[in-house]
């Protein structure tokens, strides 16, 4: 039984790392319906960020995520400025931007700092962890889902409860409409191309406690953020946490019950299936 | 009745895409007035008060509102000068509630209590949408949707509110209803110009009128005149 358990709390911390990855791309979606298919690469930045500052001048993870999320926000917004709003409303044109900028920051990495793995050096959480009963919880995982259900939960509290939060809905909802009511959707653009460059920045800046940071390693996460979006409901962030605790769970009962391998097949055969009953999503409109 | 001149709009050409769609329209309301902008489907009444609302520009011409030049203003600009437009088809926020969606019109202002007492006036002039401040935008009928979305308007305090084709999709009851409440509206020292089908029931309570056709200002008068016009009879309102 303690086995299960493991295998669920497992999943569990995986579920919720995804979640924070995918806040940023399902908010974007929401509001702008652009696809950032430099999500991935977002994180990859996110992760090199904190690597670096924790190899040159010995700042941990846990200190280098404030770093990393305020980098992103910034690539975000030049994201946003150089590139999307260029070519907003332009049907495939972001989609496919996009994609261009995503292999370009990957080939820039690549060439800049080479494919090496790099792995960050006794990191304050590195190796621990805690028992609850016979179940291991390893600190890494654990403090970064704590991080992803405060982020998410401030994500959610400023969309919900704040001016500025009612702003970005109306805009998601009626950019025209929202610039009558004196909202310049622009700069609410600007922003939200920002907030999601900086949820993946946290994320990024964590993940060097427990995960090996190299030019390739947003594309698995950027895939998976995709399929947690479409699953979720695009634009709905709560959906975004739903569907990626499912996706965590599922890999890992998966993993663990048919075998490693097969985790993936199970994950997107799932996606598979819940788009085809609900395409619009578990919590779309 | 009425006074200064507070918009003015001078002979401007406007299109999508590099499709011309006004070709040179000329209008003014001056402050305290009821004026009506009628006109056939497609004729341009809808675009030309998008440009004035500053959702798209003119490729030349000037929009003059309360002294300033607001040719290029962007529309979010706009609304805090006090010019107001409530769009065809209403576009509430569908998702939001009708609080929410009245708030969003006062979000200019920055006042909590500035905002709760304009507020209390909108729930004042449409009692409906104090029953109803909980519900979502989408799920009310059309007339209370159509109410929320002239309160909403109301909630940035304009000088001037554009209302265009109120009647779209309301029961002549709900209609009259409706027109009444834009001669309150007046009556509060609110000016009015507004876009309306039903041309006989808008010229009634305005004072001037713009005929349009095909983008371009074809008649103008004082109600009484174009309601008294057989051209315009004859055209409009199938007599
Ligand atoms: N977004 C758009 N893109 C291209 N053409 C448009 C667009 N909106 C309106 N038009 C065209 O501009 C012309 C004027 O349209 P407009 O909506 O201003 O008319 P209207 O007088 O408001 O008509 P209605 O009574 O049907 O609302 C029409 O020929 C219409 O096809
Ligand atoms: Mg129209």
């Amino acid at each position: 039984m303690s086995l299960f358990f493991q295998v669920i709390l497992d999943g569990l911390w995986a579920g919720l790392l995804y979640g924070l990855i995918a806040a940023g791309l399902s908010l974007i979606w929401g509001v702008m319906d652009v696809l950032n298919f430099a999500h991935g690469d977002f994180l990859m930045v996110g992760m090199y960020v904190s690597f670096f500052l924790g190899f040159l001048f010995k700042a941990d993870p846990l200190v280098s995520w404030v770093a990393s999320g305020i980098f992103l926000f910034l690539f975000g917004m030049l994201t946003y400025k150089l590139v999307i709003s260029r070519i907003l409303g332009k049907a495939m044109a972001p989609l496919l931007a996009t994609f261009g900028l995503s292999m370009m920051v990957k080939n820039l990495v690549l060439n800049r700092f080479s494919p090496n793995f790099r792995i960050l050096e006794s990191t304050i959480l590195e190796g621990r962890s805690f028992m609850v009963g016979d179940v291991i919880v390893p600190l890494p995982q654990f403090v970064t889902s704590l991080f992803a259900l405060a982020v998410l939960g401030l994500l959610y509290w400023m969309l919900t409860r704040t001016r500025f939060g009612w702003a970005v809905q109306a805009t998601a909802l009626d950019g025209e409409a929202a610039r009558l009511m004196g909202v310049n959707t622009e700069k609410i653009f600007l922003l939200v191309f920002g907030i999601g460059g900086a949820c993946v920045g946290i994320a990024g800046g964590l993940l060097p406690s427990y995960l090996a940071t190299h030019p390739d390693v947003g594309t698995l996460f950027s895939l998976i953020a995709f399929m947690i979006v479409a699953m979720g409901g695009f634009g709905s962030v709560p959906g975004a946490l739903v569907a990626a605790v499912m996706v965590g769970l599922i890999e890992s009962l998966a993993g663990f019950y048919i075998g490693p391998v097969y985790k993936y097949i199970a994950v997107f055969g799932i996606y598979l299936v819940v788009i085809l009953i609900r395409p619009k999503g578990l919590f779309g409109w | 009745m009425s006074g200064e001149i507070l918009l003015e709009v001078k002979d401007i050409r406007c299109g999508y895409d590099g499709v011309p769609v006004i070709h040179g329209v000329s209008l003014e309301v001056r402050s305290g007035e009821i004026v009506a902008i009628i006109g056939a489907n497609g004729a341009g009444k809808s675009t030309t008060m998008r440009t004035i609302a500053g959702l798209m520009h003119p490729l030349s011409g000037v929009i003059r509102f309360d002294g300033a030049d607001i040719t290029r203003t962007p529309a979010y600009s706009i609304v805090a000068r006090g010019l107001a437009y409530v769009p065809e088809a209403r576009r509430l926020f569908s998702k939001l509630s009708v609080r929410q969606n009245l708030e969003m019109g006062a979000f200019t202002v920055k006042d909590r209590g500035e905002i709760a007492a304009r507020l209390d006036r909108a729930f004042q002039l449409f009692p409906v949408l104090k029953e109803r401040a909980g519900q979502i935008a989408e799920t009310m009928s059309g007339g209370e949707q159509q109410m929320c979305a002239i309160a909403r308007g109301l909630m940035s305090n304009p000088k001037l509110i554009m209302l265009d084709e109120l009647s779209l999709g309301l029961q002549p009851s709900i209609v009259e209803k409706v027109l009444e409440t834009v001669v309150e509206i007046r009556n509060q020292g609110i000016t009015v110009l507004l876009v309306e089908q039903l041309v006989q029931e808008a010229l009634e309570i305005s004072d001037r009128g713009y005929v349009i056709q095909t983008g371009a200002i074809v008649h103008q008068g004082t109600a009484s005149e174009l309601l008294a016009s057989p051209e315009v009879r004859k055209a409009y309102m199938g007599m």
